[in-house]
């Protein structure tokens, strides 16, 4: 090279282009194997195409082997924070399908239940969400209230995570004799240190200002791609199951379903906090009214659904979760189709996080909530 | 005009300015309150000191750590070898392998339970083996320090040696 094509060339600025970078599978916060593919122009990000299978277990496939009650214990397995709530679903699919009378005692312990259930995965959620943004603390004191809630499941159900308490008919043990004072025991507690989530996060300067008007979704999109649970609420979509196909004992008790129209990651992170509140009116409504009876309706030892399709759907603390049954009048299932509701919220990530940075792309993937087992099953 | 249209947008740029470095820096003092009142009151901190409250740590009785065959103290179980456990579970972790044992007075023989082989690696706990036991005969143990250095320990032979079903249990 001569010396003027040497300066010649230095003093020509490159043509900038996009580029690709790699989120995950091993990164803090996709919360499990998720692997983003970002296509990147400088730090604006132009496409998020999320890639899945790393956690497939194939827990379809392996319904179809299965008895109805094992299957149950798979769903333990898929948003395993919202566990009871899947467990219930596969079991008032059955129900359905078998046209069994549930005990009212049954309706109103699963409703207690899977109410806890949802504040567990809200704390657990928000100490997550503190931590993506780069507040350490929050993650702490999630999981010094998740604690208690656990104790009451450990208790009661016989495990703290992946519980399988229901089975088809009904739950696997009656509930613990402390089971009431735990629980309400609990609700006074968490009425007092709710407050604290907000003084903490809430308010935050640092906090607001990453997730105000960051990583927006307008009510047609969520709608679109099917955005449901907290998040979908977050832009204005009306989509609570518990309110609009009432199961359970939902249709006796009085709670908001919460809906903001801002659709932006604040909106969502207030949803959630909302939710808490309304959790603990619906637990606080059913914990002294929970009829005398039987804990479990009599089923046959193998239950065989008549022939035909069965749905069911069910609000998890993510979402709808839909269980589809194909049967054949077999001892297995013919076929099991699970509809979650994190794979339905990712697919919106690259609409929210087009034209938004890195940083802000975390916020809103910590703002969906995302539970990576949910999404591969 | 111009100019004091200007003047007016700069004083409440100012003033804007200035209240969100206010309500900024309040937030922040809100939270490090927070944090504040758990370190000057260490009693309301609720961390367990684990292993170091190994003795007095007790786990609840419902939990799920481990399936155990029950021997009473003449080593005696309840166990029949009928294998429900065996179909109950969803993941093969039970193996249920049965004998024949020969009634010395009538010559009759009869399935007994051989080994009842347990692989804990494998099970999760779901609890199924137990409901589906008619005689009662495995219970959830509530130990779950279960880690080892080698994966063969975690297969278990449940009926202890020499062990014998329970006269009457059918
Ligand atoms: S608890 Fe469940 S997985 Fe474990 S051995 Fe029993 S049936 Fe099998
Ligand atoms: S433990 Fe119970 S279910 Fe299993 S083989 Fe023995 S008697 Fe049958």
């Amino acid at each position: 090279m001569t010396e003027q094509e040497l300066i010649t060339n230095i003093e020509t600025v490159p043509e900038t282009q996009e580029y690709f970078i790699n989120m995950g599978p091993q990164h803090p916060s996709t919360h499990g194997v998720l692997r983003l593919l970002l296509t990147l122009d400088g730090e604006i990000i132009k496409k998020v195409e999320p890639h899945l299978g790393y956690i497939h277990r194939s827990i379809e496939k392996m319904c179809e082997k299965d008895s109805y009650q094992q299957i149950v214990h798979l769903t333990d397995r898929m948003d395993y924070l919202s566990c009871h709530i899947n467990n219930e679903a596969v079991c008032l699919c059955v129900e359905n399908g078998l046209q069994l009378e549930i005990p009212e005692r049954v309706k109103v312990i699963r409703t207690i239940i899977s109410e806890l259930t949802r504040l567990s995965s809200h704390q657990l959620w928000w100490g997550v969400m503190g931590m993506d943004l780069g507040a350490i603390t929050t993650f702490l004191y999630g999981f010094r209230d998740r604690e208690l809630i656990t104790d009451i499941f450990e208790e009661t159900c016989g495990a703290r995570l992946t519980m399988n308490y229901n089975v088809p008919g009904g739950v696997m043990f009656d509930i613990h004799p402390n089971f009431q004072k735990r629980t309400k025991d609990f609700i006074t507690y968490f009425r007092k240190k709710l407050p604290e989530y907000d003084e903490l996060l809430t308010g935050n300067v640092i906090f607001t200002e990453r997730t105000k008007d960051i990583g927006y979704l307008s009510k047609e999109d969520a709608i679109s791609y099917g955005v449901t649970g907290p998040s979908g609420r977050a832009s204005g979509f009306a989509c609570d199951v518990r309110k609009r196909f009432p199961y359970s004992a939902y249709d006796r008790v009085e709670f908001k379903e919460i809906i903001y129209t801002e659709g932006d990651c604040f909106a969502r992170y207030k949803a959630r906090i909302d939710e808490m509140w309304e959790s603990m009116k619906i637990i606080e409504q059913l914990i002294d009214n929970i009829p005398e009876g039987e804990h479990k309706a009599k089923t046959k030892a193998v239950i065989k659904l008549p022939e035909g399709e069965y749905y069911q759907r069910v609000e998890t603390a993510r979402g709808e979760l839909g269980v589809y049954i194909v049967s054949d009048n077999k001892k297995s299932p013919y076929r099991v189709k699970f509809r979650s509701p994190g794979f339905s919220n990712l697919s919106a990530l690259d609409t929210m996080a087009r034209g938004n940075k890195i940083a802000d792309l975390v916020a809103t993937m910590s703002t969906l909530d995302l539970v990576i087992p949910d999404i591969d099953r | 005009m111009s100019l004091s249209a200007d003047g007016i947008y700069n004083f409440m740029g100012l003033k804007n300015y200035i209240s969100d470095i206010y309500n900024g820096v309040k937030s922040l003092i809100t939270g490090m309150k927070v944090t504040g009142h758990y370190i000057t009151h260490p009693k309301e901190i609720v961390t367990q000191q684990y292993p170091e409250n190994r003795d007095t740590l007790k786990m609840f009785e419902r939990f799920r750590g481990e399936v155990v065959l029950i021997h009473d103290e003449n080593n005696l179980h309840k166990c029949t070898g009928c294998s429900a456990c065996e179909l109950a579970c969803p993941n093969g972790s039970i193996e249920i392998i049965s004998g024949k044992e020969i009634d010395p007075e009538t010559g009759k023989s009869t399935k007994i339970i051989d080994t009842f082989v347990y692989h804990l690696s494998m099970c999760t706990f779901c609890n199924l083996c137990i409901l589906s036991c008619p005689t009662d005969a495995i219970k959830m143990a509530q130990g779950f320090e279960h880690s080892v250095f080698d994966r063969s320990k975690l297969t278990k032979v449940l009926n202890k040696p020499g062990s014998k079903i329970m006269p009457g249990v059918k």
